[in-house]
């Protein structure tokens, strides 16, 4: 057994953890991804790197990871069950901890008629959940799905992902045991903006004692604009904004949108922090990595070296 | 049912384009059913190839006729001897009908005049929706008479994902999250707790991608 990585640490002794996302370029420059590292070194405890977010192709998860290991992040692998089937995931999954990635979060991916290539075969041989369990039982029994035994089991830290704000609303604490039992060790949540819910949906998660099970942290993500803020409202499935929220971006005028949308953010933060069982946030700073550095730093997190 | 669409017109005109006179082949199952190939839309479409090619000036004869099933030996045998003369054979059954042609007859060229869809059910009259993928592997008893391999977009089978919203999948409004039907139903017979079994991982070797299928009742060969 190897120390656990840094994310896991910061968790473990109950330090209120602070993780950012970062998406790898659409090209094969490693600048991009050391460019956005480079503002989120000293704020963060992990980066996410995502994997073909909005099924458009980018540069791979794996690829972006080590990059930012190299820089000295923890990163988080991103593995969607879109692309992969069973033995390229199981594959992925001893390559990324031959290459020192310490954690993977599992998701399902977007379905991929919202990306680039809406023509693609898409896979889904397992799910997210069956995910989480695959990497659990390579990681705890040696195993591979098939039974076969893994001569160098991986070690990795295991995530997984959960809306509050889909439907139907009264499975989604229900659907997080799931993948906690499966073997989730931590969860980030789709991004908050309607904190009500939010807290709702926190306090199913309390009853069930999902948060003494795994470290949940919630989703933060700052609006540039009223135009973002619809859009995330109307177009993206699953995210819900509330009108109160976008009529108050609309309601400043253009050169002061950013400073609107941070001072959302904060607020969000700071309600979020006060709910019992959150354990961290997860800061999804879309193409505005930039933006990180001044939310932790505003919200009194900047607390790590 | 099999659920097919007709071809475009001008992708059907293209097929024959180097024709002189072809068989407009009808099938009286599923695809009279779905109302896309039977003896009604072979009539219609027969008689709008005769007039396109009348308006390019180049005549094309065009007759009709509808085998009972072309998927069967019993119904695609009786075509023999009757092929003479035709340049090909355009096919409105589904593809297993324009294949089976095909492989009865290989001395002529059999065209496809639909787009086969999706084994379906009639919703409503002029509606027809998917709702089996013959993956081989039933699951509906335990996802109360739903099929999450069918019906959900991604095939989950611990659903729903995070895009279900308002009882629709993300992919469209007008479908409905196969997830949200599994849990109404449960909630429906006061079995919710059953919702926190954990799938595992399918067999699809069962599917299509286990290579082509094939099912043999040795009791029943002659």
């Amino acid at each position: 057994m190897t120390a656990p990585g840094n994310l896991e640490r910061v968790l473990a002794r109950g330090d209120f953890a602070v993780t950012a996302e970062c998406g790898p370029p659409r090209g094969a420059d490693p600048e991009s991804i050391r460019r956005k590292g480079g503002y989120l070194k000293g704020f963060v405890d992990a980066v996410n790197v995502t994997d073909n977010q909005t099924a458009v192709v980018r540069m791979s998860s794996m690829a972006g990871c080590v990059i930012l290991k190299e820089m000295g992040f923890d990163p988080v692998l991103q593995m969607t069950v879109r692309d992969r089937n069973r033995i390229a995931l199981q594959s992925d999954i001893l390559g990324a901890a031959a290459l020192g990635i310490r954690n993977i979060l599992c998701l399902s991916g977007d379905h991929q008629s919202f990306g680039d290539h809406p023509e693609a075969k898409n896979v889904h041989d397992i799910d997210s959940i069956q995910l989480v369990d695959t990497v659990r039982t390579m990681c705890d029994e040696g195993r591979f799905l098939s039974g076969d035994e893994i001569k160098g089991r991986p070690e990795l830290f295991i995530g997984c992902v959960e809306n509050p704000f889909a439907d139907p609303f009264e499975i989604r604490a229900l659907r997080l045991a799931k993948k906690i039992r499966a073997g989730s060790r931590f969860v980030q949540t789709q991004c908050i903006f309607n904190v009500e819910k939010f807290a709702r949906w926190m306090e199913m998660v309390r009853d069930l004692g999902l948060h003494e099970k795994a470290f949940i942290l919630a989703g933060i993500t700052p609006m540039k604009s009223p135009g973002m803020a619809r859009y995330m409202k109307n177009s993206v499935p699953g995210m819900d904004v509330p009108d109160h929220l976008v009529e108050r971006m609309a309601s400043v005028p253009k050169e002061r949108h950013w400073e609107e949308g941070i001072a959302i953010c904060l607020e969000t933060i700071e309600k979020v922090k006060a709910i019992k069982g959150v354990a961290g946030i997860h800061i999804m700073a879309i193409e505005w990595e930039g933006v990180v550095p001044e939310i932790v730093r505003k919200a009194g997190l900047e607390t790590r070296s | 049912m099999i659920v097919a669409d007709r071809k475009p017109f001008d992708e059907i005109m293209e097929m024959i384009a180097p024709c002189e006179k072809i068989l407009l082949l009808g099938c009286n199952e599923c695809v009279t059913v779905c109302a896309v190939g039977g003896t009604k839309e072979a009539a219609l479409l027969a008689s709008q190839i005769r007039m396109r090619r009348h308006v390019e000036g180049r005549p094309v004869e065009v007759d009709e006729k509808t085998l009972e099933r072309q998927c069967d030996p019993e119904y695609a045998n009786a075509l023999a001897g009757t092929l003479e003369g035709y340049d090909a054979v355009l096919s409105i059954a589904c593809g297993c009908g324009v294949q089976f042609i095909a492989e009865t007859y290989p001395g002529i060229r059999v065209l496809p005049g639909v787009n086969t869809r999706f084994m379906g059910v009639t919703e409503e009259h002029g509606v027809w929706v998917e709702r089996c993928q013959g993956c081989g592997d039933c699951v509906l008893d335990r996802t109360c008479g739903i099929c999450p391999v069918t019906r959900c977009a991604k095939s989950i089978m611990n659903g729903p994902c995070g895009g279900s919203q308002k009882g629709e999948c993300e992919l469209r409004n007008d479908t409905p999250c196969a997830w949200q039907l599994i849990i109404d139903r449960l909630t429906a017979r006061g079995e919710l707790d059953r919702y926190s079994e954990i799938a595992k991982p399918r067999d699809w070797s069962t599917s299509r991608d286990g290579g082509p299928r094939k099912r043999v009742r040795e009791d029943m060969r002659i």
